[in-house]
């Protein structure tokens, strides 16, 4: 058994108002939503979390377990301050995507899953952001980075390091 | 044709237009007025159907027909659910029309959705785009506030509840029955069909899955009949399509087109793409996303007949997969002489694996066959057989899936063999030369 944990309150109003969106007897039609919610509160998605959204929509764990594990959105380990997202599909690296990505793990001082050792930063490869034409880009929680440079990289990552 | 019409994208440039307030100013949620006031749910299909549009998520279904397959057994509910999933690589154009211009989603889901005889209608957006989530979800709030949703509407005694869901990440949820697994609650594995979502969809009940594109269509149509629509446009590619463009072009982007346009003057106008960038030619076009068959810049151009291409879906299609591609999803891809064809088709190979649900043994195991033979070309250590192995595997995965995710798959490698085999040749030939920085293998005359 997990550690109990929960929705801060206003994140628990907004859960049942999302329970409540769904047809009668459709309420595992939240678990999205509420796997978002949970991640937007704790910055990742744990065992005790998903045991306490499987209990809210009075399903099984492991019927939240299957489902987290299937969507690439969701951190099942905990991750760093800011998690960087970088797309690296075909459109994004033709306009340059590459040369921009290995910067940035120079920089950072990291490769892909990694975390930095000061906790601020992991950096996690994604594909398609359908954001091709703006590329570069990569993606910190709701925010896009769009039309990268090595030059933006550093800005970024200096402003975020604050 | 209508030289410069814009259907979907008049007036995005206008300010405020994010808000109820001047969209409506702009002439917004007239459609809706016109549908509820003076309309049958029938007549509004019938109008649709003559607009001839169609389907705009990629496969080119016209939407009136695939409205009119709706089964309406008694009692039961049914499902407008649109497709904003857009992860095809490549596309962007439903992200940028849903957050320039959400009200005109809206509307059109208000449109649709009476058509249909949905009370409760879904917009599925990727999660990866929670801000466009959220301009859609106040969007719908103003909306509401107006009297155009919910209970009642304009006191027509018809209600309309709208939902809004994030998917997970997952590319494989753009294929609608995952999508409606996925809107379940559930993995996003695609369904055996028959049944058909028509018939059985969401929560089995019928259900109809449109694209945003294709939606937002419908208070043009509505506002100026059918047979405008179908006016504007070139043979059964009636009508405007949104492009969105990226690579080595001057400018990227989301652009607007009729159907019927050049390829010619969509690249190089300044209107449009502005060419290639300077000092740079066109080597080859991805023309509809990701899936579709790439083609070498000259058989892009024309055709195989010599026949100028044009943007339509018949146009693009000509010549079958020998010579030519598809439409798609409007995902248009330009690549100059310094892209390698192996580098990117290994990167869309590891597109495809990454994304394959895994269900079926032919997409499962021939992504990854796929990914780890080009890796293996692209990094020097190829042999001539692995490219006959290539082209083996993407037929054994073709036709053979249950959904289409195995076909785009094994497309874009299977093309860009066809089209680039010599340049494969030269990575197994030269693995030295292939592998320095910025090496690449051009063949003079598909350049343009
Ligand atoms: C793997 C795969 C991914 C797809 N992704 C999308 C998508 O992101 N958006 C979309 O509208 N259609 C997508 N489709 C097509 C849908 O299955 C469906 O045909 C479409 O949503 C129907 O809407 P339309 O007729 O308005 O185009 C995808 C299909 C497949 C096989
Ligand atoms: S073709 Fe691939 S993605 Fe589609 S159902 Fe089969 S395994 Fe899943
Ligand atoms: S390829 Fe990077 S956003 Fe599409």
């Amino acid at each position: 058994m997990s550690d109990k944990i929960a929705f801060s309150e206003d994140r628990l109003a907004k859960a049942k108002e999302i329970i409540l969106r769904y047809p009668e007897g459709k309420q595992k039609s939240a678990l999205l939503p509420l796997l978002h919610l949970a991640q937007e509160q704790f910055g990742w998605v744990s065992a005790a979390s998903m045991d306490y959204i499987a209990e809210m929509l009075q399903i099984e764990p492991i019927e939240v377990y299957e489902v987290a594990t299937f969507y690439t959105m969701f951190h099942l380990e905990p991750v760093g301050k800011h998690v960087i997202e970088y797309c690296r599909t075909g459109p994004c690296c033709t306009m340059g995507g590459e040369e921009v990505y290995d910067h940035l793990k120079t920089k950072l001082k990291i490769e892909a899953n990694q975390t930095t050792s000061n906790g601020l930063f992991t950096l996690k490869e994604v594909e398609c952001l359908a954001a091709c034409g703006w590329g570069p880009c990569f993606q910190i929680r709701e925010k896009f980075y769009m039309h990268l440079t090595n030059e933006k990289v550093d800005g970024i990552i200096e402003e975020l390091s604050k | 044709m209508a030289k410069g019409i814009k259907i979907l994208t008049e007036h995005i440039n206008t300010p405020g237009i994010e808000t109820f307030e001047v969209y409506k100013k702009s002439g917004g949620y007239a459609a809706v007025e016109k549908v509820i006031k003076k309309m049958t749910p029938e007549e509004v299909v019938e109008e649709v159907k003559k607009s001839g549009v169609r389907g705009r998520g990629g496969a080119g279904f016209p939407m009136g027909m695939k409205w009119s397959f709706l089964a309406k057994p008694e009692g039961v509910p049914r499902y407008l659910v649109c497709n904003a999933d857009e992860s095809e690589p490549g596309t962007f154009k439903d992200h940028f029309l849903m957050k320039s211009i959400p009200h005109l989603l809206i509307e059109g889901m208000i449109v649709s959705s009476f058509a249909l005889g949905a009370h409760k209608s879904f917009i599925y957006v990727r999660g990866e785009l929670m801000y466009v989530i959220r301009i859609l979800e106040k969007a719908i709030e103003e909306a509401k506030a107006a009297g155009y949703l919910g209970k009642n509407i304009l006191g027509s005694g018809y209600d309309l509840e709208l939902v809004v869901q994030p998917g997970g990440g997952a590319y494989i949820c753009g294929e609608e029955t995952a999508l409606l697994e996925s809107l379940e609650g559930k993995r996003g594995n695609p369904r055996n069909k028959p049944p058909f979502p028509a018939v059985k969809g969401l929560y089995q009940s019928p259900t109809v899955v449109n694209n945003v594109e294709s939606i937002a269509n419908t208070p043009w149509i509505i506002n100026n009949g059918g047979d405008a629509y179908a006016a504007l446009g070139i043979g059964r590619s009636t009508g405007t399509k949104l492009i969105s463009a990226s690579g080595h072009i001057k400018n990227p982007g989301v652009y607007e087109i009729e159907l019927g346009l050049p390829v010619e003057e969509f690249l190089y106008s300044d209107e449009f793409l502005g060419g290639i960038r300077d000092g740079h030619h066109l080597k080859a076009v991805v023309a509809g996303g990701s899936s579709v068959p790439i083609l070498p810049a000259n058989l892009f151009l024309k055709t195989a007949n010599g026949e100028d291409r044009l943007m339509s879906y018949e146009s693009l299609s000509d010549g079958g997969f020998a010579s030519g591609t598809m439409l798609g999803s409007g995902g248009f891809i330009a690549m100059d002489e310094t892209t390698c064809i192996v580098r990117n088709t290994w990167n869309f190979s590891r597109f495809y694996h990454h994304e394959s649900c895994g269900q079926c043994s032919p997409c499962r195991e021939g992504t990854g066959w796929m990914e780890k033979v080009l890796h293996r070309i692209e990094h020097g250590h190829g042999n001539m057989r692995d490219i006959d192995l290539l082209v083996d595997v993407a037929k054994k995965i073709e036709g053979n899936t249950i959904c289409p995710l195995g076909d785009a798959a094994a497309w874009p490698v299977a093309s860009a063999i066809r089209h680039f085999r010599d340049e494969f040749e030269w990575h197994v030939k030269y693995p030295k030369e292939a592998t320095m920085k910025g090496a690449v293998y051009v063949k003079e005359e598909v350049l343009v």
